[in-house]
């Protein structure tokens, strides 16, 4: 934790977003974390997806679980709402937060042990749901918290710091989310928030379920020389070849977006997301063609980064059950809570 | 965040902080002082109450204190970063004040004189500040200086015209007497009226530091009347002096200054203690292009006076010889105020008119023949640097060099000559300077621990308080700056960035995690992609664009992962030390910047 807390400058030149905010108001607590920590970098990056989003701050729900990766909601966005849950348990929460509000942007941010370790059976659940949210796994292969243990996202061969190989087999989330039906899958590494932003802004603008897995170094258990999650490694594995970016739907387009190959495909409202650069005939739509393609890299040792899956097709969870539009917080208590006799009427039909 | 470029090329040159230039142009104060005082480090001493040896740092560099501290012009307050942070300069020059006033018992860091000399002679000729700073670096050296002064007493104009209401005789008879209390021959009503006989007077050199002793006229119809020598029409720096001098007690009901420059203001405050009621400063020009310091013109218009725009003097009207008053045109000034139309013609009454539109050199007292050579405007050809003349024992500074300027730059002046008189006299080529050279000392004490204060204090500058106005006017040598309290000099001190204390970057360490870039308060930081680019095409790529172009632009050697270079734009910077904090390889350090600058007969000694 830094000696201060980051000034605020007065005559600092502040750009303002369209609800006239600045990036300041999209700030937290000051971390607490190590420093050096890749998770304070995606915090950056989701402060700057926010602000150039502009979301009102107070319609923001941040959840997270247990571990460093979820403690980061504290530092960002302290005007929104919070809950940190048991460990493992958040996408559970977040659900039952999203059916009782729609309107919030619901942004669960979590761990590699947190979400793939215990809690991979509420992830699975909220993934096959298509919950309305934006799901962060800040991913270093260990559980930093409890101190660097492996994590269920280590890879074979990997080498803790004092030296062990990781004998298990990791789970990759976004093979997981492929084969679960998930409907946006995207990866990120901490270190390079020129590709983060986009995606964590169309992630947070995805109707249903948004998947990004970030690459995020843990400097203090797991940046060494033998492991396969440090910033060296990732620097000289990662294919950023799928490069991604957004435009929401009241931007401007501005120029060297044409490029040669790139992919749009349209949001539910309207937003795009352009996949430039994308390797010959890579259909961001097919989830089949796009899992033979991961193996492929994954085999070759690479780290492919990008938004690499997105279907909009799928309806949310709200569509599913049918819940009703302004969310189960705006209903009257009479209708929320019909009372004794409605509830006895309901039980004689089941009879 | 990181930005993009060309693959393959190689990125812009690294910087070169090895370079002294560099960092000291960080210390935005220190660099735009003429005698590079340093600021930051005498700051933390008063922070510290160590005012003594706050005083003794700003004695090495500026050698006047207590004088500067309520007379310099302050060229370090509108460079000061504070300005860009939160619209007000450090109170720098107030803040010297503190550290002379409470400086206590300094004698054993003031210098001294050796018993035996080195036998060598250097003559002076005036005893204004820059003939003072030449005594005060030389006589240590064991050289035995004269000084040759026409007036009864020494200070140059800083006693015949600096009023003394800024600043009070005890406070220069002072620091005036500690250079000449080392031994230093100074012989008064000694006008020196040929170089020729002081050439050959068996000097080894001669120090010219005889100022711009002439007040210009203004040549307009009426001027000489009958009386050619009108007792109403004052020249401002003559007046001023017969003030000083105790030959002028009163002045008329009615005054008219004509310009509005420094002189201007201690003319119109002079007159106002004098007996003067209805006080106007004459000025051709709209305000925004005055030369007064803006604390003067507030001080002067605190005391009355009104400040009269646009208005170009015409004639002086008499009645009878007598003086009435004068003819003014008022015109209307383009945007630049480099184009006029006269509007109309008013006539202002008046008792006197003080006439302060500048001063000229004059040398009547230097034979043209002697091979001195002259350039324009009646000024001696001088070498920047070193301060010779085309004499090769003749040396120059202060106001008699480049035309009126101001003390501290009549000080650095003898600072140089000093050095080129210690060089001619041993023989050694003027032009070779000793070179500035600096120390860098990392500041860190602990993990997250400083040996400064690196928090920024948002406190606002702090006001001077001044005499109650009623009692200004009862005498005409009352100070009218008071100084700082202990508090308004607490919270002041807090204010200062210490821009010394500088970013230090190592490159190979870094690890490319962006801590620093997110940390950073003012988003001065990119790691760019740069292969390809010229220093000018990084602008667009950064963080924060700058917008500062007299800043200057950090840019590392490649970093080892991606071989990006980190870039820091100056210009912003608050030297918080987050960078550092966050930084988990120590890549970025903060090091306290101490620059060593040479004075005659010593290298460079840094002060830490
Ligand atoms: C009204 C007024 C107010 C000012 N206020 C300020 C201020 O607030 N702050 C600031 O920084 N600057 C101020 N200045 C400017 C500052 O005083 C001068 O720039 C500075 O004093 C110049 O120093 P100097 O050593 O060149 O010579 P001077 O101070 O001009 O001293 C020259 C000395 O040489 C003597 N002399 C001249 N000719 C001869 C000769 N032939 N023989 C012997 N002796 C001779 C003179 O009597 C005088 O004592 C002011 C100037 C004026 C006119
Ligand atoms: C029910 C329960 N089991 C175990 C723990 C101990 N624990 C705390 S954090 C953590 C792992 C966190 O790992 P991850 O989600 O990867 O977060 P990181 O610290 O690596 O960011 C564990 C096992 C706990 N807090 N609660
Ligand atoms: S232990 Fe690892 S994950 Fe936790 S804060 Fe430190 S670097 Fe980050
Ligand atoms: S010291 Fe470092 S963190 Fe602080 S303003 Fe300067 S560059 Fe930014
Ligand atoms: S914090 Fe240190 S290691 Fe990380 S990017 Fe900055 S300088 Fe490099
Ligand atoms: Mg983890």
């Amino acid at each position: 934790m830094p000696s201060i807390t980051k000034p605020l400058i007065p005559l600092l030149p502040l750009a303002r977003n369209e609800l006239g905010l600045t990036m300041q108001d999209y700030q937290g607590g000051m971390s607490t974390l190590c420093a050096g920590c890749g998770h304070d970098s995606i915090t950056a990056a989701l402060i700057q997806a926010f602000f150039e989003l502009s979301l009102p701050p107070h319609m923001i729900a941040k959840l997270s679980g247990i571990g460093c990766s979820s403690k980061t909601p504290a530092y960002f966005a302290s005007r929104a709402h919070g809950f940190n849950s048991v460990h493992g348990r958040m996408a559970t929460i977040a659900t039952g937060a999203g059916a009782a509000n729609r309107e919030l942007t619901l942004v669960g941010v979590s761990g590699d042990g947190d979400s793939l370790s215990i809690g991979l059976g509420n992830l699975a659940h909220a993934i096959r749901r298509n919950v309305n949210m934006a799901y962060l796994i800040e991913n270093n292969g260990v559980y930093g918290l409890t101190k660097g243990q492996f994590s269920a996202s280590a890879d074979v061969g990997s080498r803790s710091r004092r030296g062990d190989s990781n004998l298990l087999q990791p789970v990759d989330p976004i093979m997981l989310g492929l084969s679960l039906g998930a409907t946006f899958l995207a990866r990120g590494f901490s270190g390079d928030k020129a590709q983060l932003v986009p995606i964590l802004k169309a992630a947070v603008a995805h109707r249903g379920f948004a998947l990004v897995d970030i690459i995020s170094p843990c400097v203090q258990f797991n940046d060494h020389e033998g492991s396969t999650k440090s910033y060296r490694y990732m620097r000289d594995h990662e294919l950023r070849e799928i490069e991604t970016d957004f435009i929401g739907q009241h931007e401007e387009i501005v120029g060297s977006l044409a490029r040669d190959r790139a992919t749009a495909v349209t949001m539910h409202d309207g937003a795009r997301v352009q996949f430039r650069t994308v390797p010959e005939g890579y259909d961001p739509k097919d989830r089949g063609q796009v899992e033979a393609y991961l193996r492929e890299r994954t085999g070759r040792g690479e780290i492919v980064t990008g938004l690499l899956f997105l279907d909009e097709s799928q309806q949310d969870m709200h569509e599913t059950a049918l819940t009703p539009p302004n969310g189960l917080a705006q209903l009257p208590f009479s209708k929320l809570c019909p009372g004794s006799a409605e509830l006895e009427s309901f039980q004689d039909g089941l009879r | 965040m990181t930005a993009g470029g060309d693959g393959g090329a190689d990125p812009p040159a690294a910087t070169d902080v090895g370079n002294p230039a560099y960092y000291h142009r960080v210390v935005d104060c220190q660099w735009a002082c003429p005698a590079h005082t340093n600021v930051p480090e005498y700051i933390r001493l008063i922070g510290q109450e160590r005012y003594g040896e706050a005083y003794l740092l700003n004695r090495q560099s500026n050698v006047f204190p207590a004088i500067l501290g309520r007379t310099c012009d302050r060229p370090c307050e509108p460079a000061c970063r504070r300005q860009r942070v939160d619209g007000d300069p450090v109170a720098i020059c107030r803040l010297k004040r503190v550290a002379a006033d409470l400086r206590g018992d300094v004698a054993a860091g003031l210098p001294r004189a050796p018993d035996t000399k080195n036998g060598r002679r250097i003559a002076c000729i005036g005893a204004g500040p820059s003939s003072l700073t030449v005594a005060n670096d030389l006589m240590p050296l064991g050289y035995e200086v004269t000084i040759f002064e026409r007036h009864l007493k020494p200070g140059g104009l800083m006693r015949s015209n600096i009023p003394a209401f800024r600043l009070p005789a005890p406070v220069l008879d002072e620091e005036v007497g500690v250079i000449l209390d080392m031994g230093v021959d100074i012989r008064y009503n000694s006008p020196v009226d040929s170089l020729r006989q002081m050439l050959g007077a068996g000097f080894d050199a001669v120090f010219i530091g005889s100022g711009a002793p002439r007040g210009k006229e203004l040549d307009l119809p009426g001027r000489g009347g009958d009386d050619p020598d009108d007792p109403h029409i004052h020249i401002g720096i003559d007046w001023l002096e017969s003030i000083a001098f105790g030959h002028v007690t009163a002045i008329g009901e009615r005054v008219l200054i004509i310009g509005v420059g420094n002189t201007a203001m201690d003319c119109c405050r002079s007159s106002r203690r004098l007996g003067g009621r209805d006080i106007k400063v004459m000025a051709r020009r709209p305000r925004r292009f005055f030369k007064a310091s803006p604390w003067e013109l507030e001080d002067a218009e605190e005391e009355g006076v009104e400040i009269v725009v646009n208005h170009a003097p015409r004639r002086f009207v008499r009645e009878g010889g007598r003086l009435v008053g004068v003819e003014f045109d008022v015109v209307e000034w383009d945007e630049e105020a480099a184009h006029s139309r006269v509007l109309e013609q008013v006539v202002l009454p008046c008792d006197d008119v003080i006439l302060a539109i500048g001063q000229e050199n004059a040398f009547p007292w230097v034979e043209r023949d002697l091979g001195l050579e002259f350039g324009p405007g009646e000024l001696p050809v001088v070498n920047p640097v070193t301060m010779q003349t085309s004499l090769p024992e003749v040396f120059i500074g202060g106001d008699a060099a480049f035309g009126a300027k101001n003390i501290i730059w009549a000080v650095e002046h003898g600072h140089q000559a000093a050095i080129s008189i210690d060089n001619h006299c041993r023989q050694v080529a003027v032009e070779e300077r000793p070179p500035l050279t600096m120390n860098l000392t990392s500041q860190k004490m602990g993990l997250q621990q400083w040996s400064y204060h690196n928090d920024y204090n948002p406190a606002s500058r702090q006001p001077m308080r001044h005499l109650e106005l009623s009692r200004r006017f009862q005498e005409l040598n009352l100070e009218v700056e008071l100084g700082f309290t202990a508090e308004a000099t607490a919270r002041e001190v807090q204010r200062c960035l210490n821009c010394d204390v500088q970013t230090d970057f190592d490159a190979p360490l870094c690890i490319e995690c962006d801590a620093c870039i997110d940390i950073c308060p003012v988003r001065c930081l990119t790691i760019v992609a740069a292969a390809g680019l010229e220093p000018a095409q990084l602008g667009p790529l950064l963080s924060t664009p700058p917008t500062n172009p007299e800043q200057a632009l950090f840019i590392s050697e490649p970093l080892p992962q991606t071989g990006r270079v980190m870039v820091k734009d100056e210009n912003l910077c608050v030297h918080c030390g987050l960078c550092a904090e966050r930084c988990p390889t120590a890549a970025w350090d903060m090091v306290k910047f101490d620059l060593a600058i040479p004075y005659a007969g010593r290298v460079g000694i840094p002060i830490s």
